[in-house]
């Protein structure tokens, strides 16, 4: 079941999501790429695990451009940290539930 | 008190685990298999699979293993979502699997179907240019590269197949391989050899990625010492692959100088109760129609070694 917990963000409310106080992790994803599919679950735990302690947002690369040219992302699934607007972190490729809670609770 | 002992762990989620899952849910046996991410496997990192016999027209590597991980469940197969950190293998008592969250489960028989991941190719400007340019995936990565030309490292069966599906984005690809023939299956040679946008770089290496916030170039030697420049967005490296083998006590699994298991013809490792299938093996082919066949072959030694501790105990 996919988590009610996971925001879905655009390039529209992107800077006011991740201007938030608390940690704002954010996958950036596309319908084509099968290891960012595969991934949704892992994020879906992972928001699950954060819930009301930071905010898990997952941005469609395909639907909203803007954001992820600005970061430079020519890969998928990459996924930023980000803080009060700061971007605190990044990493690229499928990782290990445990990893990506790991990255998050660094910034809490 | 949350259940801590099982007959029977399957270690990863892919082809091979996702079959011995399948195989003990069907057998009825207590189980559980662990994935720590994306279930699916390395599959998962390509657009299109031709050589997995029943699908004619061949499938997408996400909808096979999604396919396959219904299947499974369809018998109620048994999984979580968690790291395997350590494994420990006493002489009697049972096997001991480490999670990442602490906790600790022991089973009777364990499969290890933990699989691998892709080489890197050990240049500078790799690591800098990860996710700027510098891709192992190209179903994921290729439509960023959309009339830009790209290199591919590599000369396997992954390589090539992977070229050719680059093509439908990029203006250009670029093979760079160290020899002066392929060694991918002849079909996927001639498709690659008979198309247009690929060009082929015989007897080289790449040595460098260069660039300044991204992938520019990469630079060529090669055998003969000579050194080139070749302007590229994108770099994708096909080159191989490393066992994910942490946590494992490789001695006692007497693994090989690469990390890879040694099983004999029924997934046995040579500790008793231990099992592994796919590509941790130590063995010539890494295809997915035999990583699915270890991982049922497995389960079936499992069973047949769970019989002989009900009879000795
Ligand atoms: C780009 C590419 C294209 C390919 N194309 C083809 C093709 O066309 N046809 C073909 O037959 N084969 C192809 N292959 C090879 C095929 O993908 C592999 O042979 C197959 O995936 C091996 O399956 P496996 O189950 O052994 O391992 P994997 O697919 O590697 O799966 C292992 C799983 O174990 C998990 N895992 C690892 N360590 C742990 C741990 N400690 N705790 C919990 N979980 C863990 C991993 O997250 C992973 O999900 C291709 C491979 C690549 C990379």
């Amino acid at each position: 079941m996919a988590s009610d917990k996971v925001k879905h963000i655009s390039d529209a409310d992107f800077a006011a999501v991740i201007s938030s106080a608390q940690p704002c992790l954010v996958d950036f994803w596309a319908p084509w790429c099968g290891p960012c599919k595969a991934l949704g679950p892992v994020i879906d735990e992972v928001a699950d695990h954060f819930a009301g302690k930071a905010v898990i947002a997952k941005m469609n690369v395909d639907d909203n451009p803007v954001t992820p040219g600005k970061f430079g992302i020519r890969a998928i699934p990459t996924m930023i940290l980000f803080k009060n607007g700061q971007l605190i972190n990044q990493i690229t490729g499928a990782t290990a539930k445990a990893q990506i809670i790991d990255l998050v609770n660094k910034a809490l | 008190m949350a259940k801590t002992h099982y007959q029977l762990i399957i270690l990863g989620g892919g082809p091979a685990g996702l079959t011995a899952g399948l195989y003990a849910a069907r057998a009825r046996l207590d189980h559980l298999l662990i994935e720590k991410g994306a279930t699916g496997g390395q599959v998962l990192n390509t657009h299109w699979i031709d050589n997995y016999p029943g699908f004619p027209e061949g499938i997408s590597g996400f909808d096979l293993m999604e396919k396959m991980a219904a299947q499974a469940k369809r018998f109620e197969m048994n999984s979580i979502m968690n790291d395997a950190v350590k494994v420990e293998l006493p002489e009697k008592a049972a096997k001991i699997i480490h999670l990442d969250d602490g906790s600790r489960l022991t089973c009777d028989s364990l499969i290890i179907c933990t699989g691998a991941h892709a080489n890197n190719a050990g240049v500078p400007g790799e690591d800098r240019f990860l996710g700027k340019g510098v891709s192992y995936c190209g179903t994921c990565d290729g439509p960023f590269f959309r009339n830009l030309d790209v290199a591919v490292i590599g000369g396997g069966n992954t390589a090539v197949q992977e070229a050719e599906y680059l093509t439908k984005f990029a203006r250009k690809v670029i093979l760079i391989h160290r020899r002066d023939s392929l060694r991918a299956a002849k079909v996927v040679q001639e498709k690659a050899l008979a198309n247009p946008n690929i060009e082929f770089i015989w007897n080289s290496r790449v040595t460098a990625i260069c660039g300044d916030k991204e992938v520019e170039a990469v630079e060529v030697t090669a055998t003969d010492g000579q050194v080139s420049r070749r302007p590229v967005q994108g770099v994708f490296v096909f080159i191989g692959i490393t066992p994910n083998n942490a946590g494992l006590p490789l001695d006692r699994l007497r693994a090989d100088v690469g990390g890879f298991i040694p099983v004999d013809t029924e997934c046995r490792t040579c500790v008793p109760g231990v099992m592994a299938a796919g590509d941790i093996c130590a063995k010539k082919v890494r295809q997915i129609v035999n990583a699915c066949g270890e991982g049922a072959v497995a389960v079936l030694s499992a069973e047949s070694y769970l019989a002989t501790l009900e009879h000795t105990s």
